[in-house]
């Protein structure tokens, strides 16, 4: 739709809506601004003030979160990001090939158990996570699969699996099924339609799949905690969580490492926003 | 021969530690291990530090599959459910080393398990800028705290609202939370303590929701003149000139406020391979010679006596140790965990003046009781059999008959492709999701003690449908938490959605600037942890010092205290999901809207249909596809969101704010490890979901999938 089709707004009408904006964005902004304002205070305290802005610019905090050695004398925040960036991206390209193969068959093709396949998938969601722990840490111990980022993996990918299968099967509806029969008639495989006409075409949502699943694992500790038992393979936010102490917690580190987790989740929204924005959604509604 | 006898004595033994410290108490355990590893060359020791959270539940795990650590440190309250289950290994200690009370706590039943490091105990701490001396009884702190409450300033602040605080009361006033062996809460000399409690409150010489941050904040600006604190807040003290005494006699007794005593010991696995190198190690990071650097390093109250007497000019190292002899060890009985949410219900509610002090400990009494009641009778596990493979030939059948339906396995043959795509992704569920719900949902049919699961058939489940426990009407009731959990999920995903759509429909038009901007920061509550954030939409709702109030004084409306009824509660809850939930429909609305043709609006307008009608009639129904299986997904999230309701409102006042997946989790850890119940809790939430799930669908009229 060309822009000039759209009238110039009235000057009223361009006040209100930032106005609006700026409005939604300072009451999002206000809590998260808090957190700065704890990461750059030098105390471990968690302040009441009315004031969200920082009052002082001290980043002892933030080198105390990143300067941590193990036991050999190695960088250990850093491995630890390593750990995090590894598995958050190992479980975003585990979950992407999960999800866009289900999500492919379940689109294309009515094979007998799909609907209770589909409806399996939406109970997954349903499962409260509370009673799963231990048993899980049981599989992974007879899988031998315990204290491997490669156990936290499979557990993240297959977590973040159904929602993202859901989201793919509706984009996949959406591409048309002659782009398919064309290529299968000029004697292409099933594999090479899928990977090289289908998988291009739901980039956007591909684009989601893989950022929600980074997002599941990014953001875990409680399994995290629970299944590793070497600090060197923990996973960030298990690291951040054990600024909580039982009768106090460091807020200052806490709030320091917050900041640290979230900034590459928000890089990585900004960087993608588009295909964000496309990729949940246009499916379901231009079909 | 030699040679190799020799190879294997120089392999060091390799024992692991795993511990929860932070900052200088784990840098002083740390040095202790690499002194002990120089000084010992046959054993090899790795300190692991866990996240305080998870470090009980990963224990429970990994001990009894052989997983767990050689060594850990934990509070002594564990010692009643874990030592008979042969989690950590009795111990033999030096007699005369340790504080008896430290001895005592980590008793339980004649045998010692473990070996006291340290100890945490409540003392009195106060500003030695506004009160000279200490106040020595009740009656003295109360004159004090009058005298110096005003202008803004309290006399006394502390985290009146808390059970454990609450103990030195209990005890100062002759009560306590056990009777013998037996839990016994509504005794006179408990509603006393509750009465007390509730009079510091109602005089106005304590802040209103005083939790452990405003304490310090208080006591720092030199907003409270004398705090009731652990030793943990001499990290928290900054820049105030400070003393530290015990708690003050109870005037109308007699008797020392005995706060709790903590202990915290050291402890060998009773799976432990090597549990002679690993008890020896432990009475050594107990005893003397080690608890002296754990107190000069890492700042720690140790247990060991001896240590004391190299600490001269240490106040307040010697201070606490004066409080040690006025403590009462926290009681180790496992039947100790089912009662701290109880008292506290009833110290809320007393304090809240909603009921009377022995009404409160009447009911909280009950609660107790109900979680400490005893198992159902073993059932007859062989009809339950007999229907589980009834059940489960009859699947078979069912499965058979599709197949057959399908044209038989040459039928399904044909599917090949199909089902080739779909496995990956089916299996990887089937095995870490599936596998592991339906393993812990079979947990619902047994009873948990101590370790031990016993068949119980049904029972879970009748108990918690006929409403056994609790009457309908009861906030801790399946019903009333259904309802609570229905109306939380509704209210939820309406203001996701209003919300979302409302700023996508501003941030759409392109002649509004900085449209990128905005929307990356409106999706910012969706990237940052929400423990953290969660933590702080809590305090903003606080009633003295919180931003909302501040927002409506400043309105001119009066100030609320959020969590003092349901509705307000609710609503902060609310509040506080809204703003994490909204960024994720605003950015499946924006996508929608982009590939929404802008003519189809502008006709409409044309033939004069205002902005409303434009919307509900145009825009809305061509919104609707993409928005329902976001708020089919958006709401099973919600259902099941367990955080918010946690660390915000904590299901105050009086448990009404709990949503079933809350409840299943207090009944699984803070009501005496009932994972049967929270088990049933858990599969009937299930059910419940996928009721709501086939309701959506049906009332929607549309295959949502």
């Amino acid at each position: 739709m060309a822009e000039s089709s759209v009238k110039a707004p009235s000057m009223g009408r361009l006040l209100a809506t930032h106005g609006l904006l700026v409005l939604a964005t300072v009451a999002t902004l206000y809590p998260v601004l808090w957190v700065v304002k704890m990461a750059l205070t030098p105390s471990q305290a968690f302040s009441l003030e009315l004031n969200p802005l920082p009052t002082s610019f001290d980043l002892s905090n933030f080198a105390a979160v990143v300067n941590t050695e193990d036991a050999a004398g190695g960088w250990l925040f850093g491995r630890q990001l390593f750990n995090s960036v590894v598995v958050s991206l190992t479980t975003a390209a585990v979950g992407v090939v999960l999800a866009c193969t289900a999500g492919y068959a379940f689109s294309r093709w009515a094979f007998p158990g799909r609907d209770i396949g589909m409806n399996l998938f939406l109970a997954t969601q349903m499962f409260p996570g509370v009673v799963m722990l231990i048993p899980l840490y049981i599989l992974l111990d007879e899988l031998g699969l315990l204290d491997s980022l490669w156990g936290l993996t499979l557990v993240y990918a297959s977590t973040s699996v159904p929602f993202c299968t859901w989201n793919l099967k509706g984009y996949f509806d959406t591409i048309p099924k002659d782009l398919e029969e064309a290529a299968l008639m000029d004697g292409a495989s099933r594999w090479m339609t899928f990977t090289r006409i289908i998988l291009p075409l739901a980039r956007p949502a591909v684009v989601v799949t893989a950022l929600f699943s980074f997002m599941t694992a990014w953001n875990e500790f409680i399994l995290a905690a629970t299944l590793m038992s070497d600090e060197r393979a923990f996973t960030l936010p298990v690291v951040l969580n054990s600024y909580v102490g039982e009768f106090s917690t460091s807020w200052g580190s806490f709030a320091a490492g917050a900041i640290l987790v979230s900034l590459p989740v928000m890089g990585l929204f900004f960087a993608l926003q588009r295909h964000l924005v496309e990729g949940l959604t246009a499916g379901s509604v231009k079909g | 021969m030699i040679l190799l006898v020799g190879a294997a004595l120089a392999q060091p033994v390799e024992l692991t530690l795993w511990h929860a410290y932070r900052g200088a108490e784990r840098a002083a355990v740390d040095a202790l291990v690499d002194r002990y590893e120089a000084e010992h060359a046959d054993v090899a020791i790795t300190p692991l530090a866990l996240p305080s959270e998870s470090i009980s539940s990963k224990l429970e795990a990994a001990i009894p599959r052989g997983n767990g650590p050689e060594l850990f440190i934990g509070p002594h309250e564990r010692v009643g459910a874990w030592g008979p289950r042969g989690l950590m290994a009795a111990a033999e200690h030096d007699a005369g080393t340790f504080h008896p009370a430290t001895v005592e706590a980590l008793t339980y039943r004649g045998v010692r398990y473990g070996y006291p490091l340290a100890f945490k105990a409540v003392a009195l701490f106060w500003n030695k800028d506004l009160l000279a001396e200490p106040p020595a009884t009740t009656d003295e702190l109360l004159a004090v705290a009058g005298e110096l409450t005003r202008d803004g300033r309290y006399g006394l602040a502390y985290e009146s609202a808390s059970a454990y605080y609450f103990g030195a009361l209990l005890h100062g006033y002759g009560g306590g939370v056990f009777d013998g062996e037996a839990v016994s809460l509504d005794r006179p000399e408990n509603a006393a303590a509750l009465s007390f409690a509730r009079g510091v409150q109602e005089a106005g010489l304590l802040p209103e929701e005083p939790t452990g941050a405003l304490v310090s904040q208080l006591f720092n600006e030199g907003g409270a003149a004398m705090v009731f604190n652990g030793p943990w807040f001499l990290g928290e003290i900054d820049g105030v000139d400070f003393g530290i005494a015990p708690l003050p006699v109870v005037s109308e007794t007699g008797l020392p406020a005995a706060p709790y005593l903590t202990v915290e010991g050291i402890f060998v696995s009773g799976e432990a391979e090597h549990p002679a190198e690993a008890s020896a190690f432990a009475r050594w990071l107990a005893g003397p010679e080690a608890a002296l650097v754990r107190a000069r390093e890492g700042r720690q109250p140790v247990a060991a006596l001896a240590a004391y007497d190299s600490l001269e000019g240490d106040e307040v190292l010697a201070a606490f140790r004066r409080v040690l002899d006025t403590s009462v060890p926290m009681p180790n009985q496992p039947e100790m965990a089912a009662t701290w949410e109880p008292l506290a219900r009833a110290l809320r509610a007393a304090m809240r003046g909603s009921v009377t002090p022995e009404v409160a400990m009447r009911s909280a009494q009950f609660e107790v009781d109900v979680a400490l009641r005893p198992p159902p009778p073993e059932a007859n596990p062989v009809p339950w059999i007999a229907a589980a493979a009834l059940g489960l030939f009859g699947l078979l059948a069912w499965i058979g008959l599709g197949v057959r339906r399908a044209g038989g396995v040459a039928g399904l043959r044909g599917w090949g492709h199909a089902y080739a795509y779909a496995a990956p992704a089916s299996i990887a569920m089937g095995l870490l999701v599936v596998a592991p719900f339906l393993v812990g949902a079979g947990v619902a049919f047994f009873t948990h003690h101590q370790g031990t699961f016993t068949f119980v058939g049904l029972a879970n489940f009748l108990d918690i449908l006929l409403a056994r426990d609790f009457s309908p009407s009861h906030p801790l009731s399946f019903y009333f938490t259904l309802l609570v959990t229905l109306l939380w999920t509704v209210a939820n995903v309406v203001l996701h959605v209003t919300l979302g759509v409302a700023l996508a429909l501003l941030l759409r038009e392109p002649w509004v600037q900085l449209r990128g901007v905005y929307r990356v920061l409106l999706i910012v509550p969706w990237a940052v942890p929400s423990y953290i954030t969660a933590l702080i939409w809590k305090g903003m709702f606080h009633r003295q010092f919180g931003a909302v109030n501040a927002l409506l004084s400043a309105l001119g409306l009066e100030p609320v205290s959020w969590f003092a009824q349901f509705s307000t509660a609710f609503a902060a809850n609310l509040a506080t999901n809204t703003w994490l939930g909204f960024p994720f429909m605003m950015v499946v609305t924006l996508g929608a809207l982009q590939a929404i043709p802008r003519d189809l609006e502008q006709a409409a307008e044309v033939d004069g249909a205002n902005a409303v009608q434009r919307f509900v009639h145009v825009t809305l129904p061509l919104l609707k596809p993409a928005l329902l299986p976001a708020v089919v997904l958006g709401s099973v999230w919600t259902f099941n969101n367990f955080n918010i309701i946690y660390l915000v409102s904590g299901g105050e006042p009086d448990g009404s704010t709990e949503i079933l997946i809350s409840e299943a989790y207090r009944w699984a850890f803070t009501r005496g490890h009932r994972y049967g119940y929270a088990a049933a809790y858990a599969v009937l939430i299930f059910g419940v979901l996928v009721g709501w799930g086939q309701a959506t669908k049906t009332m929607l009229g549309r295959k949502v999938i």
